[in-house]
């Protein structure tokens, strides 16, 4: 394995998230009864034509403005033909020739090992627009395949990467990257269940230090980051095998078995279509003027790494926990809003967000927090719990308790803290006074102090924080209680 | 009822001398009578027609009626008319039920006109005699046992014949101008993109163009009118005001440039044929028009440029003919492959089949370049020479077809002979400008069609010459024996 290098490539195929398909006006919504959103053009029926979404189109510009791409000023599109019952007119409408989008480069960060991190760009080449095709249904026909044609029309860009990556884990890396870009920029749900997000992977290997690429293979329906890592590893290990073996690799697309973990032929490169594609002629060439490109580089977001770079800056926070907090716009919203309405400290709202609200929205088992826990906790909400470790209302260990109850649907801070009496002690006599009694109570263990057993302290503060149900201020009972220990 | 042009069918409708009902009932009868000779029709929709018309004469009692409601027409069976059968010539489609209105049907409609039924046609306009419909061929009302062009053959057969007083027609390398000319009619293709596609059932998409057939210039004029202007369901319509065609035929043509293309009037053309358009030339002349030679030097690579750029997309536009949702599928088949193949090669006749042969060929890998790549080269140096010439005159003249129509049989066995057709008309698709055919004589009691080509989106002008010809001249007006 150690002489040998992986050479990979991706093409993903991102459904844009326009209500509309990309050629019509049927609807693009996911789920519906089979057949439901197919008008006379997703059916291909004679004489009807295909009208370019303008949204569609918008959000393809958009993406490759997001990796620094050439947006084509002219692209064309082009027929695909191939015969297959869920591809109703017999070809697919996608570019060929003339993209939208070319050129563009995607950063990615490595684990390297030591528990740091490395950077590496990898090229995007092209990005185009096409038309997803329907789906055939092969279960539940007794023999027959039902056909469903609600997904085809839906406008998708199939982005398509430079042979740059070297390993399943750089694959996942770049998906992962890829993915949380598209949603980011709004352009796509990601739903990889639903099919919103489809990887192939194009993988070869070769003896390292050779210049020459391998053939290659390319691995269909991986559509998770965990089945792309097993597919292309999978891959990966059998090619070197053949090889090692005496064998050749052939051009081949092989399919992935989640069952399984393997990969097999589906079919070999002489057996492939001749897919006779030509510029459409329905469709006039798609002209984006300098003006039009300008207004939507305009209207970009912040994109992830500039954001990600930004709370580092802005609010001190260390590279990983910056990271986690840009993952999603959603979250890095929710974490701004709450440093803004707590008024607390930047860091202190990020170890909350981090370890306190997602902590328990993985426990809760709610996978898309962004959408569910939120609703749950709303920013404002966690903002006026901060607010109050901030203000010494209650102490951060308090503060737990009363995320606890917030979680279980108790009410906002204030609501919670008044009804458990939860306010902090601040007033120094009464913490004086539990000091006092504390002692009384155990002149055994003071004596041994005094004599310079130090490490009782802890058991006097353990004391003095029982007596007080906890709501006594951790730095007033330290020092009022060294002073008074000390006699 | 039948010899009157659609303005005194108008008038004669707002002035109440006849009803839609009547005038349709008429058309019907005549239709009954007559087609059995002809087959002009595929599908007569006599009901659909009546009720029409009675709506019709509603709007004409209620005052409310245009230039054209309440007139009669044939929609060739190329354009979808929802609820009825729009088979477009081909087995393929037999029973296919259109599920909705191309976008002219629905325009005309609008306008308050009556239609008949669906005209006969070559199956998917892939013919120059129509004889390859599935329906079998059309006769020539001038000579029954003659084609009467194609692939619009039932279109003009019908209007010829008066079993229609005007009808629409495609054309996509000659398919309104050469059944016109073969059947005394005057049938114009506007500019590419002037009309719209939607609804229309595709041969070569960057080429149809519809269009009408009518017994004269100033018929096809209104007709025109009421089909143009932009649609936002087809991308390759072009967003532009249209012209008043009808308010433009009074002008003069003094001073109007008509320029002879050389190449139009070299070996090939039909002695016969050449005196009618050379005496035409003379009436231009006589009303005022200066006339010029001028030089379409890549003409003559029309036929064979048009040959790989249609077949190309032919091919593409017809595969979504597979069996699988709507059109023919064949029986007992057990494979998918199986059901392609079968349910194709059942469906579609042979000169169908033919074309979607040379399309795929032209456009498979390692032949793209060599074929369809040439090809849209060569059509832009013809677009080119068309720029030219328009640079130094007003409107091109030439003939529409080599000779008067032949007879049936005669080229089906030569495919070649029978693309020859197409010869005159084809360069106009190619470049995209408006070209029209209007009747200018008699070659062995046969008629003889001269061709306009104009401008982009010269429709007006070259109308209004066609007018002024027929205003000097009386070809237009002669009927085939047995059905005045």
């Amino acid at each position: 394995m150690t002489d040998w290098e992986a050479v990979i490539g991706l093409e993903v195929h991102c459904q844009l998230l326009t209500k509309s398909k990309i050629f019509s006006g049927a609807a693009t919504a996911y789920g519906a009864e089979p057949n439901t959103q197919a008008d006379g053009v997703t059916l291909g029926f004679p004489g009807v034509l295909p009208v370019l979404n303008g949204e569609a189109l918008r959000m393809a510009v958009t993406f490759g403005l997001a990796v620094g791409a050439q947006v084509a000023e002219r692209c064309v599109f082009a027929r695909k033909h191939y015969f297959y019952p869920d591809l109703p007119k017999g070809y697919q409408i996608s570019q060929y020739e003339l993209p939208i989008v070319a050129k563009g480069t995607l950063d990615i960060e490595l684990d390297d090992g030591h528990g740091g991190v490395t950077h590496k760009t990898i090229g995007i080449t092209r990005a185009h627009m096409e038309e997803d095709a329907g789906k055939s249904l092969h279960e539940n026909y007794s023999g027959a395949t039902g056909i469903d044609l609600n997904r085809a029309g839906t406008p998708l860009i199939e982005i398509v990467s430079e042979p740059d990556i070297r390993s399943a884990a750089e694959a996942v890396a770049y998906l992962k990257k890829l993915h949380q870009l598209v949603v980011y920029l709004g352009i796509c749900d990601g739903n990889m269940q639903e099919g919103s997000f489809r990887c192939d992977a194009n993988v070869s290997v070769r003896r390292k230090g050779e210049a020459k690429f391998g053939t290659r293979t390319e691995t269909k329906n991986v559509n998770s980051f965990r089945f792309v890592e097993k597919a292309i590893e999978y891959e990966i290990e059998r090619q070197i095998e053949v090889i090692e073996g005496g064998g050749r690799i052939i051009q081949e697309t092989r399919l992935f078995n989640p069952d399984t973990g393997e990969t097999k032929s589906m079919r070999v490169k002489e057996d492939a279509n001749d897919y006779r594609y030509f510029p459409d002629p329905d469709l006039l060439p798609v002209v984006c003027s300098a003006d039009y490109i300008e207004r939507i580089r305009e209207l970009l977001p912040e994109l992830p790494d500039t954001k990600k770079v930004r709370f580092q800056k802005n609010y001190g926070l260390a590279a990983y926990d910056a990271g986690v907090l840009t993952g999603s716009r959603e979250l890095a919203d929710y974490y701004e809003e709450v440093v803004k309405l707590s008024g607390a400290d930047a860091k202190l709202c990020a170890n909350w967000v981090i370890t306190d609200l997602l902590g328990a929205l993985n426990k809760l088992g709610k996978e898309k927090y962004v959408d569910s826990g939120f609703v749950t906790i709303p920013a404002s909400m966690l903002a006026g719990l901060l607010k109050r470790i901030a203000d010494k209302t209650i102490s951060g260990k308090i503060a737990k308790e009363v995320f606890e109850a917030m979680i279980a649907g108790e009410g906002d801070a204030d609501a919670i803290i008044k009804a458990k009496g939860l306010v902090q002690i601040t007033d120094e006599s009464a913490i004086i006074s539990a000091i006092d009694k504390v002692m009384a109570a155990s002149p055994g263990q003071l004596a041994e102090y005094r004599s310079g057993k130090d490490k009782l302290f802890g058991f006097f503060v353990g004391q003095v924080m029982k007596a007080t149900q906890g709501k006594a201020n951790p730095d007033a009972v330290n020092r009022l209680l060294k002073e008074k220990l000390a006699g | 009822m039948h010899t009157l042009s659609l303005k005194e069918l108008s008038d004669g409708l707002k002035a109440r001398r006849f009803s839609s009902r009547e005038l349709t009932r008429h058309y019907l009868d005549r239709i009954g009578a007559h087609d059995r000779a002809l087959n002009s029709y595929i599908t007569v929709t006599a009901e659909r027609a009546l009720a029409q018309a009675d709506a019709a004469d509603a709007r004409l009692a209620a005052g409310e009626a245009g230039a054209l409601t309440g007139i009669p027409l044939a929609q060739k069976d190329i354009f979808c008319t929802a609820g009825v059968r729009t088979s477009c010539g081909s087995k393929m489609l037999d029973k296919f039920v259109a599920p909705y209105d191309a976008t002219i049907v629905r325009k005309l409609d609008g306008a308050g006109m009556v239609m008949l039924g669906k005209a006969n046609m070559d199956e998917f306009a892939m013919g120059s005699s129509n004889e390859t419909s599935f329906y079998g061929p059309v006769k020539n009302p001038w000579d029954l046992e003659r084609v009467p062009g194609g692939s619009s053959g039932g279109s003009v057969a019908a209007v010829a014949a008066g079993l229609a007083p005007v009808a629409t027609a495609t054309d996509t390398g000659g398919s309104i101008r050469q059944p016109a000319a073969l059947t005394n009619l005057t049938g114009i293709k506007p500019t590419y993109g002037r009309v719209s596609r939607y609804g229309m059932i595709a041969f070569a998409s960057s080429l149809d163009q519809a269009g009408v057939v009518a017994r004269s210039a100033q018929d096809a004029a209104l007709v025109l009118q009421a089909m143009s202007g932009f649609d936002p369901l087809d991308s390759t319509s072009v967003e532009r005001p249209v012209d008043d065609y009808s308010g433009a035929l009074g002008k003069s043509l003094k001073g109007l440039r008509i320029g002879l293309p050389k190449e139009y009037f070299a070996e090939g053309l039909d002695p016969g044929a050449r005196a009618c358009i050379e005496a035409a030339v003379k009436v231009y002349e006589g009303l005022g028009a200066s006339v010029r030679e001028v030089s379409l030097p890549n003409a003559p690579l029309s036929v064979p440029t048009y040959y790989v750029v249609a077949p190309a997309e032919a091919s593409s536009n017809l595969a979504r003919f597979d069996g699988v949702r709507y059109g023919h599928r064949a029986e007992g088949v057990h494979t998918l492959e199986e059901l392609y193949k079968r349910s194709r090669g059942e469906g579609f006749g042979a000169e169908v089949q033919r074309r979607i042969m040379i399309g795929t060929y032209v456009l498979s890998h390692g032949y793209y370049d060599a074929y369809y790549l040439k090809a849209q080269k060569v059509r832009r140096l013809i677009y080119d020479d068309f720029r030219r010439a328009f640079g130094e005159v007003d409107l091109v003249l030439g003939p529409t077809a080599q000779s008067v129509a032949f007879k049936l049989g005669d080229k089906t066995d030569d495919p070649v002979a029978m693309y020859l057709n197409d010869i005159y008309t084809i360069a106009a698709n190619l470049a995209g400008i408006p070209a029209m055919s209007l009747p200018c004589g008699f070659h062995q009691g046969l008629p003889v069609g001269m061709q306009l080509m104009g401008n982009f989106f010269d429709e007006a002008r070259m109308l209004n010459a066609a007018h002024q010809y027929q205003q000097a001249t009386d070809f237009h007006r002669q009927w085939p024996k047995g059905f005045e």
